[in-house]
């Protein structure tokens, strides 16, 4: 599996795409703190940014390049190798190229910058999400046959997590504000991986007093630690369902 | 060698295959013809594991290949199309590939050699033409010397000196216990190397003989005269 692995990745880490969103990121983040100065303001700015990019970059390359390795997954299969073997190392090949290209661009300058703890969870939270969205990617991709309503439905999944949902928790919260729903919005909170982990660092940060009572709930909930464990545990459902399921789906695929 | 048994194909709506049964053996060289769309590239994609039937079954040496991968390391593939990833060298592909299957130690460097893909060890696989993608592809197929060779429209995209230089290949391997299968529409290149014919037609058997005996049945020699007899035959009588 190694092998495939290796071959992915070192032909991903040649991509410019790839590249770019490292460089990216990299000078995005030294551009807030250049511009914020110290502290937790700069992450904040981080935090948005890496919140937005990194589940659409990484969820939209994943697709295409699921696609476009088609005909060499059939060269593949026609070796002795088992399809889950395949998946597998497409999978742990783009992780390990996001992470590295996420650990260059936002990992790096951080620590130099700024080692605090909030940095630390900022850039944990980047390569969940990284996993997540390659595992929902290769479910699309996976799921569906044609490229163009593939990536169609990449792109919805990246407006989904980051806008719609938002939006209908606001809606909701408007709707209910009369009734005790700090609980629920925190349980429906789990059902997003994007605002799971804006909460997960922003409660790290002295911004979390400014929010209302909700805020209060949140606060008390991610910041003992098995608040903080069962947060990070919900994000490894989010990472590993979506690629189970396509790994599945995968293993009686007609190719 | 490989035996197919009552194979059902369908996608959607769409039956592509209609109770196939074939037996192929050693020593033959099939050539696998049929109309677009007659589901050749179906039945060769089941028989390598990559297309799953509803129903019926493939028998590979005598053991159902249903949910197996070790069988392939006896069969030696071709695609129809070829793409790599973007940014690999040759060389590198070849080297993942003799990685992947360190265990088997018979090489047949052949056809890599008079293809010269040594010498476009150093370009990427992404600017190499079609042509020279499908060298690439061939000498794979026959890299680790297979008992079975399994090739999708091998000439389509290859210059008048490599489809030579193919074909010289397929002829030298065949009589030495090895089973060639060849689907293509170029039947002029099948003439020298094929044994047996199947013609497939919507999705089923019309027939699978010899050749030897198809040119006694027609009186012709070459065998896109024999399949236009053949099919000016049945026309008339149906």
């Amino acid at each position: 599996m190694f092998n495939i692995t290796k071959f992915i990745v070192s032909d991903l880490i040649k991509n410019w795409i790839l590249v770019l969103y490292s460089v990216f990121l990299l000078l995005a983040t030294l551009g807030f703190f250049l511009l914020e100065g110290q502290g937790d303001k700069a992450i904040l700015g981080v935090l948005n940014l890496t919140l937005l990019l990194v589940p659409m970059i990484t969820v939209i390359f994943s697709t295409i390049y699921y696609y476009n390795m088609y005909e060499f997954m059939v060269l593949l299969l026609a070796q002795p190798l088992k399809r889950s073997r395949i998946l597998a190392s497409i999978f742990l090949g783009l992780g390990i190229a996001f992470g590295l290209a996420v650990g260059l661009g936002l990992g790096l300058p951080l620590w130099i910058l700024h080692p605090t703890p909030v940095a630390l969870m900022l850039v944990g939270v980047a390569l969940l999400l990284t996993v997540i969205f390659i595992g929902l990617a290769l479910l699309v991709a996976v799921w569906v046959r044609d490229k163009a309503r593939g990536m169609g439905f990449a792109l919805f999944l990246w407006v989904y997590f980051v806008l719609i949902f938002d939006g209908l928790v606001l809606l909701m919260m408007y709707n209910f504000s009369d009734y005790p729903i700090g609980k629920v919005v925190l349980f429906i909170t789990f059902l997003n991986p994007v605002d799971l982990g804006r909460i997960m660092v922003l409660m790290q940060t002295e911004a979390a007093a400014l929010m209302g009572y909700s805020g209060a709930i949140f606060r008390q909930f991610f910041s003992e630690w098995w608040g903080l464990i069962a947060s990070l545990l919900i994000m490894l459902v989010w990472a590993l369902v979506p690629a189970a399921i396509s790994f599945r789906m995968f293993r009686v695929k007609d190719l | 060698m490989i035996k197919i048994d009552h194979l059902y194909k369908k996608f959607g709506r769409n039956q592509v295959l209609l109770d196939i049964c074939l037996e192929f053996r050693e020593n033959q060289a099939i050539a696998l013809i049929g109309p677009n769309g007659s589901g050749k590239s179906t039945l060769i994609k089941i028989i390598l594991g990559m297309v799953l039937p509803q129903e019926g079954q493939v028998y590979f040496e005598g053991r159902p290949i249903a949910g197996q991968s070790l069988y392939r390391q006896h069969i030696g593939y071709m695609p129809q199309m070829s793409r790599f990833p973007a940014n690999m060298t040759v060389s590198q592909l070849f080297h993942m590939m003799k990685k992947l299957r360190k265990d088997e130690k018979s090489r047949d460097m052949d056809l890599y050699r008079a293809f010269e893909i040594d010498q476009m060890g150093s370009k990427r696989l992404e600017i190499l033409s079609g042509g020279m993608k499908q060298k690439v592809s061939a000498a794979l197929a026959f890299l680790f010397d297979p008992k079975v060779l399994i090739l999708d429209e091998p000439t389509a995209g290859l210059d008048p000196i490599a489809n030579e230089i193919l074909k010289e290949k397929l002829q030298k391997s065949l009589g030495t216990g090895r089973l060639i299968l060849i689907s293509s529409h170029i039947l002029n290149d099948l003439d020298d190397i094929t044994s047996h014919v199947c013609y497939l037609m919507e999705g089923e058997v019309k027939f699978f003989k010899p050749l030897e005996q198809l040119k006694a049945e027609t009186a012709e020699n070459r065998l896109n005269r024999i399949i236009a007899q053949i099919l000016k035959h049945t026309d008339t009588h149906v």
